[in-house]
């Protein structure tokens, strides 16, 4: 099992569930943060004063069995993908243990 | 001069004016969340241009002297020279000029702030400018003329339109509908539903609305007496019957009336009112409000979807639909008992005043969608009227001005 974060630009958003919907990987949680990474981007002005500070990012947190750990990350850089500095990053972890609250099944079957 | 009519209009220009910020909040609540800001600096810019345009030149095109075949005014009162403090008896004889003028431009003002919804969340900023100043200037100006200028030619049948249901929300709302078909849909407008980001601000402009349109229709008697009260009974009543209807509506179609569909609805019903209000009965506007509400919700909710224009924020469908209605319910609804200075409708056997608000109708519509299509055409060759599709994902909150609404983090 793996545990797949994503960093991408908010705007690319629908259309990265819509590829992960293709690739049937249906369970996802999303929410928004602010990071920085090499993008230089819109600067926001306040009063003249200029930020150039951290910038509004989504993250995605996607756990899968093996199977789909490559369909999924197919996914994401499909949908995610500009080619210009600041589309984000793909993490994949190793996943111990997943366990659902609801049955108390464990490992693959609780992933899904 | 009369000193309670000149604090009356100077109190309903005042109340006008609060409109604009008031459909400022109720389009920007409607809006995703990264485009309130555009929608609410689209609408503040135009506060400030056509309020010089109108100084400038706008009033005297709207209401100077008529140049011949009223069509036009003339340039008289260019730069409001040669105006004075006096009032000018063809307009209202009780009240400063300059008051009348300033209620006016309040007019001038909120139509344009009314457009804003149908290209909402993908126009450049430069061209919305150049097209709004183009646009108030060559289609609101005329059509102002035309119905309540000195010599203009539609004043001159007999067409009713007591503060503007035509004027205001049909040239609008037409205009509206041109330019969001020109302009194309939004990025993903079939695909995803565009949930409104923040519906309290939608409430809290509609509430706005309701507020400033007693300045606009119980001000438009132009004088503070029983006219522009009960314009203020039947305004008030209609709102409340629309707004009513359309919740009940939702309710029996859907299972729960929503804030949303209250508020439109009330919105339909004062739009409806307005060209009657200071000539039908107050329950007649009970009808004229539950019937208008009815057609301006089969309109955003029919019409759109099998058109599949995508008039953004529903100006076309609320506006224009309720405009509509409530040009051709003057003809069906007025009462020379309640306005000696207006006529008798179909109700009362009159078939002439509903003609004349037909064709009152049909003229300025074709005016209206005529010259949209001139002006548009003319800024989208020379500044191109779309953003890049990357900024409109992005959104134009940051992409236009550089500022955006609410923070991630604290």
């Amino acid at each position: 099992m793996k545990y797949i974060i994503a960093i991408i630009q908010p705007h690319r958003l629908e259309e990265v569930k819509e590829e992960l919907e293709k690739a049937e990987v249906h369970l996802i949680t999303v929410s928004n943060i602010l990071g920085r990474g090499r993008q230089k981007g819109y600067t926001e002005v306040y009063r003249n004063a200029r930020e150039v500070g951290l910038l509004k990012k989504t993250k995605i947190e996607i756990a899968v069995n093996e199977e789909f750990v490559q369909p999924t990350i197919d996914a994401i850089m499909k949908g995610a993908h500009t080619g210009r500095t600041g589309d984000g990053k793909i993490f994949v972890l190793d996943l111990h243990e997943v366990v659902r609250i609801g049955t108390g099944e464990r490992g693959g079957l609780a992933i899904g | 001069m009369n000193s309670g009519d000149t604090a009356w209009i100077l109190i309903c220009s005042a109340l006008v004016f609060i409109m604009t910020p008031g459909v400022a909040l109720f389009y920007g609540g409607m809006a995703r969340r990264k485009n309130i800001l555009s929608i609410l600096m689209q609408c503040f810019f135009i506060m400030c241009l056509v309020s010089i345009q109108w100084v400038l030149f706008g009033y005297s095109i709207a209401f100077a002297p008529d140049l011949g075949y009223g069509l036009l005014g003339g340039l008289d009162w260019v730069g409001l020279g040669h105006m004075g403090t006096t009032p000018n008896t063809d307009y209202a004889g009780t009240i400063p000029h300059l008051a009348f003028m300033a209620f006016q431009l309040m007019f001038a003002i909120i139509t344009c702030a009314l457009i804003v919804g149908a290209f909402a969340e993908r126009i450049k900023f430069t061209a919305f400018a150049v097209l709004i100043l183009l646009w108030t200037t060559l289609v609101y100006d005329p059509i102002a003329h035309w119905v309540w200028g000195t010599g203009g030619w539609l004043k001159g049948i007999g067409a009713l339109d007591f503060a503007g249901g035509i004027v205001v929300h049909v040239s609008s709302g037409v205009s509206a509908l041109h330019m969001a078909i020109l302009i194309g849909k939004r990025c993903g407008y079939t695909k995803q539903v565009f949930a409104p980001h923040n519906l309290p601000l939608t409430v809290m402009g509609g509430a706005l609305l309701w507020f400033g349109w007693f300045g606009f229709n119980a001000g438009s008697a132009l004088e503070a007496g029983g006219l522009a009260a009960h314009a203020f009974v039947t305004t008030n009543t209609a709102t409340a019957a629309a707004g009513m209807t359309w919740a009940f509506i939702e309710w029996r179609r859907l299972g729960a009336p929503t804030i949303l569909g209250i508020v439109t609805g009330a919105l339909a019903g004062m739009i409806a009112i307005t060209p009657a209000c200071g000539y039908v009965t107050p329950l007649s506007a009970v009808i004229i409000g539950i019937l208008g509400s009815v057609a301006c919700y089969l309109a955003v909710t029919v019409l759109k979807t099998k058109f599949g224009y995508d008039d953004s924020l529903d100006v076309f469908g609320v506006h224009g639909i309720g405009g509509m209605w409530g040009t051709i319910a003057t003809g069906i609804f007025a009462d020379k008992a309640v306005n000696a200075a207006g006529a008798d409708g179909l109700i009362y056997g009159n078939v002439h005043l509903f003609l004349v608000q037909c064709l009152y109708l049909v003229s300025c519509v074709a005016f209206a969608i005529a010259m949209t299509w001139m002006l548009y055409k003319f800024v989208d060759a020379t500044i191109g009227m779309r953003v890049e599709k990357e900024d409109e994902l992005v959104g134009l909150d940051l992409t236009q001005h550089h500022e955006s609404a609410y923070t991630v983090l604290e």
